[in-house]
């Protein structure tokens, strides 16, 4: 996924269009809003970024998770199998982008790019709702998806590189 | 003055209410107490969809109600057809399911009484005794002082019928406070410039403009849907974006040139901006020759308005006004200097708009594409009713014959004073109805407001939610929200016609009623039935449609239609062509004749506004792209996002004043009003040294709303003083100004009572 920063405007829609997609109770979100400002006034900058699991390559949490519960489906989707998390936390500690949060019915929660609407060709609730249009979804490995051409001739970041982590959230600039 | 009506705080409610919102917590989709696997999402195909337009602010963005097997709400989406939303809710649509599930709405009928020993409490009642009871007050009032004692306040899309109601019972007193306390400057201005207003939704073209300038109006704070979209869109083909703001506003951020004028000094940019437009022949010469009345009068009243000259009252560098102006005049005429939304700042709003629209006068953008297009909108036929009776008074009576010659709407202040008794009226206004606004946040002054309720022989409130305003109510009408009725179709201004479809998803909640059948139950009460000769609002649906070439439903399959174009003008001045303007000349009025006649300036002048004295700072205010006014506070979704407002900073004063982030104090305005509960610091480089900045909606009195009760201060109640527009009575907010109570004010008092 890649956001672009240079238009998001920190509205919080993807936030709250996640909650009732994804039924995540009042209190916790899987994806939140980080406001950024910089300078001093009247030289000043300020970004807003839409933040959420970044479905690590090399992902802190699935290492650590000793039931397996925490797993990398196909395509790269890092993903949870509730039945199976005992809830312990260990990933919630591991993960350098603080993604995770444990859910009242006692397993951990997270992002899980809407999977349910992704196998059947839909992006995530987050993408669709956002008016600015600044999420952008897709394979990485296919030039012409959504996200691959968001990217075609931007500066990106990602967050905490040196976590080590390859995460596969892109920070348009 | 009578002060019989102490605020009540919805109690009535009792076991059986209680019982309820247990109910509410079951079958809500979120409920954290329900089923197993509860979290697991559902997928688009096993919901039903049901066609809604939003309800949770005017923009109206129509949407998909998603309900599940068992019944529960689950998601709103926006409707792909639609230009509003192109398919894209913004954070309040996509959170409207949070009203409908909202365990402190109103859900029962409510009546005032007083006990014996003087107090004050809500009576549950059925439906049948509250409308018998206001129809009863209502046909007093017209019998004993006549239907021009009646008012109604009215904001949101039920509201239309009731103003039939009401216009049929004869009054013409129905107003809302989007006029003179949001958008009236800028229609008033706009038509004494080029004949027409700016209308809702805005006919800004952001979509294909090369540069915007936005004046104080925080597009993205501000969630107007269409023109959030736009701007992206207009980002994306590489616009410029100039933004005057003293705060560093999301917009301000998103912009080439961020302008951090000091507040109050707008209209001196502007005359300077002309000064350069002017001086160096940048305007629009073809289209200036062909439409425009006065530039010789504009080019000599704006001769000695330098960058130099402007440069000393608004502190920007003369330097940046030139640069862009040019700027602005390369995009001509694809250019928009944007009229802004929520106007009435200082008491000269009308001047600053009539600034505004010379401005785009000059750049050529009235009409051409980049600049503002030439709407069209769906003209939906009423269904047959009897002519109106025509009333013999009217709320002007309360002023001086001429006082508002070109007041286009009602004014809610206006009202209110028409209210308090006065020698020059026959009548003052005796009953008030008000549906879906909360008038102690949405009027300033609420000294005044209250004065007016005390005069009242009633006051009605129907709305969804516990607001403050209910608590001064001798009946209140609970309506159901608008995932759960039918409303009238949406028709507005847009580049294309467009109408929209309400219809309920689901049973109204509770024992809570549609805004249309609480009407046609008081027509029928009040002997109107005559006006509403329909027997549900299907069937004047389908009817209305059926004219148009639709039905009910076809709405109901597909939500929103499409309509050609009756004309082929979106554009109307892009190649010149002759045309006539609605303005005594027929021209665009560089120089207004209609304001010369009233006595007012008929080109813009700057004036100096007060400023804060020692200590204090002007309270400016503004919104969060996650909230409605007041309305949306309580709902769960959207607290989830923000759940108090801030009081922003800069940090010099919190060295000063040794504030730290995070840390609560009161606020204190130049009147000695004392906001009601403490606000946090947020220290911040985004603000201006001599301004604070506060979120509007928040600092909320009423205990029954769970969640928003207290939460940070309200900007409201601190805005006591106001500067009244002398051309169409708007009221001038932004020259309030706050200082810091570091220690609880109330602390002592309140040692005294225990």
């Amino acid at each position: 996924m890649a956001i672009d920063t240079k238009k998001c405007v920190g509205c919080s829609d993807c936030v709250v269009a996640c909650q009732t997609e994804n039924n995540v109770p009042h209190g916790y979100c899987r994806d939140w809003i980080v406001e950024n400002v910089s300078g001093t006034y009247p030289v000043m900058e300020l970004e807003f970024r839409s933040e959420r699991c970044n479905h690590c390559d090399n992902a802190p949490c699935v290492r650590c998770c000793p039931t397996g519960a925490s797993h990398i489906a196909q395509g790269g989707i890092v993903l949870v199998t509730h039945d199976e998390c005992i809830g312990c936390g260990a990933c919630i500690e591991s993960c350098p982008y603080d993604a995770r949060y444990p859910h009242p019915d006692g397993y951990v929660d997270k992002c899980t790019f809407c999977i349910h609407r992704v196998e059947k060709g839909q992006n995530p609730a987050c993408v669709d709702v956002c008016p600015t249009n600044c999420l952008h979804f897709g394979d990485l490995d296919d030039p012409n998806s959504d996200v691959s051409v968001a990217m075609r001739d931007r500066k990106w970041k990602v967050l905490a590189p040196e976590a080590g982590t390859k995460p596969q959230l892109y920070f348009l600039t | 003055m009578k002060t019989r009506r102490q605020f009540i705080k919805i109690t009535s409610a009792g076991a059986g209410a209680a019982a309820l919102g247990l109910h509410s917590l079951k079958v809500k989709g979120l409920s954290l107490f329900g089923d197993e696997n509860q979290q697991e999402p559902v997928s688009d195909e096993n919901m039903t969809a049901t066609p809604t337009y939003c309800e949770v602010c005017f923009w109206k963005c129509a949407g998909w109600t998603y309900v599940d097997k068992k019944g529960n709400v689950r998601k709103v989406i926006g409707n792909k057809e639609d230009p509003h939303c192109n398919g894209r809710l913004c954070p309040r649509g996509t959170g409207g399911v949070g009203m409908y599930n909202d365990e402190d709405r109103l859900k029962t009928p409510l009546i005032r009484e007083v006990d014996k020993n003087g107090y004050q409490y809500f009576r549950k009642a059925s439906w049948e005794e509250a409308l018998d009871l206001v129809a009863s007050k209502m046909n007093k009032l017209r019998m004993e002082h006549g239907p021009e004692c009646l008012a109604l306040f009215s904001h949101g899309t039920g509201g239309a019928l009731l103003s039939h109601l009401v216009k049929a019972y004869g009054s013409p007193n129905i107003t809302a406070p989007s006029f003179a306390q949001c958008r009236g400057p800028r229609e008033v201005g706009f038509t004494a410039t080029f004949g027409e207003g700016v209308l809702s939704p805005e006919r800004t073209d952001i979509r294909d403009t090369k540069c915007l300038v936005l004046i104080g109006s925080h597009i993205g704070e501000n969630m107007h849907n269409g023109q959030i979209q736009e701007m992206s869109q207009a980002l994306d083909n590489g616009a410029t974006i100039i933004t005057v703001d003293p705060r560093f506003s999301t917009a301000a951020a998103h912009s080439k040139y961020w302008l951090p004028i000091k507040p109050a000094t707008d209209i001196a940019l502007l005359l300077a901006w002309m000064n350069v437009i002017i001086e160096e022949k940048l305007y629009d010469e073809a289209y200036l020759n062909k439409y425009t009345y006065g530039f010789d009068e504009l080019k000599a009243h704006v001769k000695n308005k330098t960058p130099e000259w402007a440069y000393g009252i608004t502190t920007i560098e003369p330097e940046v006004i030139r640069r862009t102006a040019r700027e602005m005049a390369e995009a001509s005429p694809s250019v928009i200097v944007h009229p802004g939304r929520h106007v009435t700042w200082y008491g000269d709003d009308t001047q600053r708009s009539r600034a505004i629209a010379i401005l785009n006068a000059l750049l050529g953008s009235w009409g051409r594409r980049g600049g503002f297009y030439n709407p069209e909108k769906v003209h939906l036929p009423k269904y047959p009713h009897p002519p109106y009776p025509k009333p013999r008074r009217s709320w002007r009576d309360a002023f001086p014959k001429n006082k508002y010659n070109l007041v286009t709407e009602v004014l809610s202040t206006g009202i209110c004073d028409a209210t308090i008794p006065n020698p020059n009226m026959e009548c003052h206004l005796r009953g008030w109805i008000v549906y879906g606004t909360n008038l102690m946040a949405s009027l300033p002054e609420q000294k005044k407001t209250l004065e007016a309720i005390n005069h009242l022989d009633f006051l009605v409130v129907i709305d969804t939610m516990p607001m403050d305003i209910t608590g001064y109510a001798d009946v209140v009408l609970p309506e159901c929200t608008y995932l759960e009725r039918y409303d009238p179709i949406r028709t507005s201004p847009h580049r294309e016609p467009y109408l929209a479809l309400r219809m309920p998803a689901v049973e109204p909640k509770y024992d809570t009623k549609p805004g249309w059948w609480i009407t046609k139950q008081l027509a029928h009460r009040l002997g109107l039935d005559d006006y509403f000769k329909w027997d549900n609002i299907e069937e004047l649906l389908d009817w209305q449609l059926k004219q148009v070439g639709s039905s009910l439903e076809e709405m109901k399959r597909i939500g929103v239609k499409k309509f050609p174009r009756e004309y082929k003008d979106l554009y109307n001045l892009q190649d010149l062509p002759d045309y006539e303007f609605n303005t005594n000349t027929g021209k665009i009025e560089l120089y207004a004749t209609e304001l010369e006649a009233e006595g007012f300036d008929p080109l813009p002048n700057y004036t100096h506004h007060p400023e804060p004295p020692e200590g204090y700072y002007r309270l400016n205010y503004g919104r969060a792209p996650m909230h409605t006014f007041s309305r949306t506070i309580n709902n769960h979704n959207l607290w989830d996002l923000k759940n108090e407002n801030k009081v922003w900073v800069n940090p010099k004063v919190a060295d000063l004043w040794e504030l730290k982030n995070g840390q609560k104090v009161w606020l204190k305005n130049q009147d000695g009003i004392i906001s009601s509960f403490p606000v946090k610091v947020r220290v911040t480089e985004r603000i201006r040294w001599d301004s604070v900045y506060l979120v509007h909606g928040f600092g909320q009195t009423n205990k029954k709303l769970t969640r928003a009760f207290g939460r940070g201060a309200s900007d409201s109640e601190l805005i006591s003083k106001i500067y009244e527009d002398p051309i169409m009575g708007g009221t001038g907010m932004r020259s309030n100004f706050v200082t810091f109570l570091k220690e609880n004010p109330r602390k002592n008092r309140e040692e005294v009572k225990a």
